[in-house]
C-alpha cells in the first residue's frame, strides 16, 4: 500500500474547563484539581489514501467532529500528530493554534452559520485564494464564478448575501469557498445533515460529482448511516473518544462484528421495510467528562464480560481490512463459556 | 367508531407584510385511537403549523381561518376559550422538539409533573405524584421514583424527551401530536422512544400524531402517513401504500432520494429545485415546477382529488404498481 | 424513472426573493415609521442639527463677536426689541447676547462634543471589545477587568478628575469623555462579539486560514454592529449631558465658548432675579436633544430587534 496522503496518528485531545478562580480554591481545599477534563479523543489512528472517503461515524460525545477539526487544523492534538503528506497540518504556538497548510479544508454542518451574513458570496469564495496568495485578484474572481456554477449554482450570484439563498445552495457556496482553496483533503462534518431529504440528494450528488472529476481525497464525519453507506470507501465506527471499528464500508454494513456497531445498525429505522421491531441498545452514552473503566462500551454492551471492565481493548486486525476493538475478538471477555 | 382526531378543512394564515401567507392549507385528516399518523414534510411544508393549529395555540400575527378540529366528536373550534384550555393538556397534549419547551428548568420533575395533573384533576399531592410515577413508568424510565426528585438539568436529552412525553400522557389524553420528538436525540436514544411510543399507541390506546421530516422514522413507526407539501396534503394513505407505492410524484422523489435505497457510489435521483416560499408559491400546483409530469392543466388548476381513503393531490398521479 | 431529474443545475424556480439594499431600507424605514413619536424625534434631530451648524446662517447674531454685543442690550426680557432693531425672540443675557443665538451655537458646541465624543470612544471601545472577544485567555481578562473597573465608577466622576488634570477646552472635555464612555462600547461589543465568534463562520475563516486581521475586521466586526448603532446614538446623548453637566459645575467650558452646559451655569446665577429665560431656554434644548436622540435610539433597537420581525 502506498503512503497515506492524511494520517493521523496516535492522535488524543483532551479538553480542560477551568472552573475559576473561587471554584478551584474550593476544589484544592477538597483536595480536587481546579479542573475538569475531557477526553474528546483517546489515540486515534487512522489514514486516509489518496483518493480515498473514510467516513467517521458515532453519536453525539464520541469525539468525530472535534477529529474532524484536528485534521483540518482548527485545533491541535493534546498528543501525536496529523500530517498530509509528512507535512503538520497545525502548530500550537503561545497557546493559540496555527494552521500550517492550505491543502486541508472542512465544509461545516449547518450552513446558516457556515457564511458570514453580511459579506457577499463571491467575496466569501475568493477572499481565501487572494489573501493566501494562490491567485491574482482577477484570476479568483474567474475562478470564482466557475466554482459557483460547477457546485450547480450561477455565475451570477457572486453579488448576492447567504440570505438569499436556501439550505441546500448554501452548503453548495460552502463547498466551492472550499474548494477555491484547491485542497487535497475535504472534511464535512456533518455536511447534509441539517439539509431536507431532497436536498440532501442534491448536495450529495454535487460530491458524487466532485468526486469523480476531481478525485477528492475526503474524511465524512455523519451520524447517518445510510448517507455514510452511500459515499464513504471505509468507515470508522467511534464511541466515547475511540474507534472501535474500521473496515470498508461493504465489508461491515454486511456483517458488523462490534457489538456498538451491531447495535447501532439495529438501531436505525430504515425506509421500506414496513413497521419495524425496534431492537434499541439499553441505556445512556456515558460523559466523556467521566468514561468508563476497561471498554467504555461495557455498561450498555449485552456480551460484556469480567475483562471488559478492567482492560481497554486494543485496535486490531481480524481479517483483511478490518479492525475491531473488542475483546470478543481478542481473547474473549472473561466469561466461561457457558 | 369516533376517530380520536379528526381535522377538517384546516386552514391557518399568517399576516406578513405582503399580505396574508397561507401556511396550512385546506388540510384534513382524521386519526383513529391507538393508530400514529405519520405526518411528513420538508421544512417550510407547514407540518408543525399544522400540530399547532390543532391544538389551537396560534398567535398572531397568524391565525385560524377555517376548518373544525374535533377530539372523540368534539369540535375545538367551536368552543369558549375556557374550554379549549381545559381541552388541552386532558384530552389532547403535545411534545415539542426541545423538551425544555415543556419542562421548567426550576422545577424538580415530579413538582412539575403533578402540578400537569392538579391543573385539571383535584387531587392530593401525594396522589398526582403517583400519577406522575406511573407515567414516568409507562414511558420506560428505569427507576422513577428517583426521577421524580431531579431538576430537567440533571437529565440527558433522551431523559428530558421521555419526561416531556409522560407528563403529555398524564391525563391519558385520546390524542399526542408529538412536533420532531426525537430529531435531536441520538440514533440509539431515538430507537428507544420510538419503541415506547409504539408501545403505548397499542398498549393505551392514545392516537399519536408524529410530526417529522424523516421518511425512515416514519415508515417503521406509523400506521398511516400525510405527506404535506406547501401547507397542503399532497398524499394520505397507509404507511405501506406511501411509502412502497407512492402515488404523488412528490412523495415519489422524496423517496426516491434516500440514499440507502441506492448503490454506494452513484448519482441518487434527486427533485429538481428547492422548496418554494410560501409567499410565492406558484399558480395551480405548487409542486408544479419542479415536477417532471406538469402540463397545462398543473398551471392553472389547483389539483384536488381523492380516492377513497387514499387521498393524492395531483392532476396526473403515478399508477399504484401491483 | 419519471418525476425526477438527473441534473444538478437548479434552474431556481423558488429561490427566495431578492432584497437589495434598497428594500431593506425602505422596510427598515417603514417599520421606523410605525412609531410617529420617534419619527418626530428625528425631525427634532435633524431641525437642532440645521440650526446648530447652520448658526452663522439662522441665528439673528454672532455671540461670540464682543463688539456686537451691546451692554444696554442686557437682560431684555424675551420679545423685546434690542439695539439691533430686531426680536430677541428668547431675551438677552447679562451681555447683552441675543439667548437664541447664543442657543443655537452652544447646540453646535455640544453636537460636536457629544458627536466626537460618541465617535472616538467607538472606535477604542471596539477595537478593545473585539480583541478581547476574539483573543480569550490573558488579554481578555486583562482589558475587561480594567473596562468592569471603569463601569463601576460613575462617569461623571471619572469626567470631573480628567477636566481637573486636562483643563479646559474642547479637545479637552472629548478626551475626557471618551475615557469615561469608551466601556460601554467595549462591554457591548465584547457581548456581542462573543456570541459571533462562536459561530461556524468564523471558524471558517479561521481555518481557511486568513490573516487574524481579516477575520477580526471584515469578518466579526460587521456583525458586531447592530447593536453598537444603539450603544452609540444613546452614548451621544450621554456625552452631550456630560459636557452640560460639567460646564454647568464650572470645570467645562467657558462662557466665551457657549455650550448649552455654560449657558444654563451662566443663568443659574439670575435664577432667583426672575431673569428666568437665561437658564430655563438652554435648560429646555439640551432636554429636548437628549430625549429625541434617546427616542431614535430606541426605536433603531426595535426595529433591529429580530424578535419584532414581521
Amino acid at each position: 500500500m502506498s503512503e497515506p496522503l492524511l494520517k493521523i496518528d496516535h492522535v488524543s485531545k483532551r479538553f480542560t474547563r477551568d472552573l475559576g478562580l473561587i471554584q478551584r480554591g474550593l476544589a484544592r481545599l477538597t483536595g480536587g484539581r481546579g479542573v475538569e477534563t475531557v477526553h474528546a479523543l483517546t489515540d486515534v489512528n487512522l489514514s486516509v489514501q489518496r483518493g480515498e472517503v473514510l467516513g467517521i461515524v458515532g453519536e453525539s460525545g464520541c469525539g468525530k467532529s472535534t477529529l474532524g477539526r484536528i485534521a483540518s487544523g482548527i485545533y491541535a492534538a493534546t498528543e501525536g500528530s496529523v500530517t498530509l503528506d509528512g507535512q503538520p497540518v497545525a502548530q500550537e504556538r503561545g497557546g493559540r493554534t496555527q494552521k500550517l497548510t492550505t491543502k486541508v479544508q472542512m465544509i461545516h454542518q449547518d450552513p446558516f452559520a457556515s457564511l458570514n451574513p453580511r459579506m457577499k458570496v463571491g467575496e466569501t469564495i475568493g477572499e481565501g485564494p487572494r489573501l493566501n496568495h494562490l491567485a491574482k485578484a482577477p484570476e479568483v474572481r474567474a475562478r470564482t464564478r466557475e466554482l459557483l456554477e460547477q457546485v450547480g449554482l450561477e455565475a451570477t450570484y457572486v453579488d448576492r448575501y447567504p440570505h438569499q439563498f436556501s439550505g441546500g445552495q448554501r452548503q453548495r457556496i460552502a463547498i466551492a469557498r472550499a474548494l477555491a482553496m484547491n485542497p487535497e483533503v475535504l472534511v464535512l462534518d456533518e455536511a447534509v445533515a441539517s439539509l431536507d431529504v431532497s436536498i440532501q440528494a442534491q448536495v450529495l450528488n454535487v460530491f458524487t460529482d466532485l468526486r469523480r472529476d476531481l478525485g477528492l481525497t475526503a474524511l465524512f464525519i455523519s451520524h447517518d448511516l445510510s448517507v455514510v453507506r452511500h459515499v464513504c470507501d471505509r468507515v470508522a465506527i467511534m464511541y466515547l473518544g475511540r474507534v472501535v471499528e474500521l473496515a470498508d464500508a461493504s465489508v461491515l454494513y454486511d456483517k458488523p462484528l462490534h457489538p456498538y456497531t451491531e447495535a447501532l445498525f439495529a438501531s436505525v429505522p430504515t425506509l421500506g421495510t414496513g413497521r419495524a421491531r425496534f431492537n434499541p441498545i439499553k441505556g445512556e452514552i456515558p460523559s466523556p467528562l467521566n468514561p468508563p473503566s476497561g471498554c467504555a462500551f461495557h455498561p450498555r454492551c449485552p456480551l460484556a464480560g469480567p475483562r471488559c471492565r478492567a482492560e481497554v481493548p486494543r485496535l486490531r486486525g481480524t481479517t483483511v481490512g478490518r479492525d475491531v476493538a473488542c475483546h470478543l475478538h481478542d481473547g474473549g471477555t472473561g466469561v466461561e463459556a457457558a | 367508531m369516533i376517530p380520536a382526531l379528526e381535522v377538517r378543512g384546516l386552514t391557518t394564515r399568517f399576516a406578513t407584510r405582503k399580505g396574508y401567507v397561507t401556511a396550512v392549507n385546506n388540510v384534513s385528516f382524521s386519526v383513529a385511537p391507538g393508530r400514529i399518523m405519520g405526518l411528513v414534510g420538508e421544512s417550510g411544508s407547514g407540518k408543525s403549523v399544522t400540530a399547532f393549529s390543532i391544538m389551537g395555540l396560534i398567535d398572531a400575527p397568524g391565525e385560524i381561518s377555517a376548518g373544525s378540529v374535533r377530539i372523540e366528536g368534539e369540535d375545538m373550534r367551536q368552543m369558549t376559550p375556557e374550554a379549549q384550555r381545559k381541552m388541552r393538556g386532558r384530552r389532547v397534549s403535545m411534545v415539542f422538539q426541545d423538551p425544555m419547551m415543556t419542562l421548567n428548568p426550576v422545577l424538580r420533575v415530579g413538582d412539575q409533573m403533578a402540578m400537569a395533573v392538579q391543573v385539571h384533576d383535584r387531587v392530593s399531592k401525594k396522589a398526582a405524584w403517583e400519577r406522575a410515577r406511573d407515567a414516568l413508568d409507562i414511558v420506560g424510565i428505569p427507576a422513577p421514583t428517583e426521577r421524580l426528585q431531579a431538576y430537567p438539568h440533571q437529565l440527558s436529552g433522551g431523559m428530558r424527551q421521555r419526561v416531556a412525553i409522560a407528563t403529555a400522557l398524564l391525563h391519558r389524553p385520546a390524542v399526542i401530536l408529538a412536533d420532531e420528538p426525537t430529531t435531536a436525540l441520538d440514533v440509539s436514544i431515538q430507537g428507544q422512544i420510538l419503541a415506547e411510543v409504539r408501545r403505548l399507541a397499542d398498549d393505551t390506546g392514545t392516537a399519536i400524531v408524529w410530526v417529522t421530516h424523516d421518511l425512515a422514522v416514519v415508515s417503521s413507526l406509523a400506521d398511516d402517513i400525510c405527506v404535506m407539501y406547501a401547507g397542503c396534503i399532497v398524499e394520505r394513505g397507509t404507511a405501506d401504500q406511501v411509502i412502497n407505492h407512492p402515488c404523488h410524484p412528490y412523495t415519489h422523489g422524496l423517496i426516491q432520494s434516500v440514499p440507502s435505497l441506492h448503490e454506494p457510489g452513484r448519482k441518487l435521483p434527486q427533485i429538481p429545485g428547492s422548496t418554494p416560499q410560501l409567499s410565492q408559491l406558484p399558480s395551480g400546483c405548487a409542486f408544479r415546477n419542479r415536477c417532471a409530469h406538469a402540463t397545462d392543466l398543473c398551471r392553472t388548476d389547483p389539483p384536488d382529488a381523492a380516492r377513497g381513503e387514499r387521498r393524492v393531490l395531483c392532476h396526473h398521479p403515478l399508477e399504484e404498481e401491483a | 424513472m419519471p418525476g425526477i431529474v438527473h441534473d444538478n443545475v437548479l434552474t431556481v424556480p423558488s429561490a427566495p426573493p431578492i432584497e437589495t439594499r434598497i428594500t431593506r431600507l425602505r422596510n427598515f424605514w417603514s417599520d421606523y415609521c410605525r412609531s410617529p413619536i420617534a419619527v418626530v424625534a428625528l425631525v427634532v434631530i435633524l431641525v437642532l442639527l440645521f440650526v446648530s451648524f447652520g448658526a452663522p446662517l439662522v441665528s439673528p447674531q454672532d455671540p461670540y463677536d464682543m463688539a456686537a454685543l451691546d451692554w444696554l442690550d442686557a437682560f431684555l426680557r424675551p420679545g423685546d426689541i434690542g439695539s439691533g432693531g430686531y426680536v430677541h425672540i428668547l431675551g438677552t443675557d447679562n451681555a447683552g447676547r441675543d439667548m437664541l443665538s447664543a442657543i443655537f451655537y452652544g447646540l453646535q458646541t455640544s453636537f460636536i462634543i457629544g458627536l466626537s465624543a460618541g465617535a472616538l470612544a467607538l472606535l477604542i471601545g471596539v477595537t478593545i471589545g473585539l480583541c478581547a472577544a476574539y483573543f480569550r485567555g490573558w488579554v481578555e481578562t486583562v482589558l475587561m477587568r480594567i473596562v468592569d473597573l471603569q463601569l463601576s465608577m460613575p462617569a461623571i466622576l471619572l469626567a470631573l478628575v480628567l477636566v481637573a488634570v486636562l483643563g479646559q477646552g474642547v479637545p479637552q472635555i472629548i478626551g475626557a469623555l471618551v475615557v469615561a464612555q469608551y466601556a460601554y462600547f467595549a462591554r457591548t461589543t465584547h457581548g456581542a462579539a462573543t456570541v459571533e465568534r462562536g459561530k461556524d463562520y468564523i471558524e471558517a475563516a479561521q481555518s481557511t486560514p486568513l490573516p487574524t486581521s481579516r477575520v477580526l475586521f471584515a469578518h466579526l466586526l460587521p456583525n458586531v454592529l447592530p447593536p453598537l448603532i444603539v450603544v452609540a446614538t444613546v452614548q451621544v446623548a450621554s456625552a452631550i449631558a456630560l459636557e452640560a453637566t460639567l460646564s454647568f459645575l464650572g470645570v467645562g467650558l467657558p462662557l466665551t465658548e457657549p455650550s448649552l452646559g455654560s449657558l444654563i451655569s451662566n443663568g443659574f446665577k439670575y435664577i432667583h432675579s426672575d431673569r428666568y429665560w437665561l437658564s430655563i431656554y438652554p435648560g429646555v434644548f439640551l432636554m429636548v436633544t437628549v430625549v429625541a436622540i434617546n427616542l431614535v435610539g430606541d426605536q433603531v433597537r426595535t426595529v433591529l430587534d429580530p424578535r419584532n420581525a414581521r
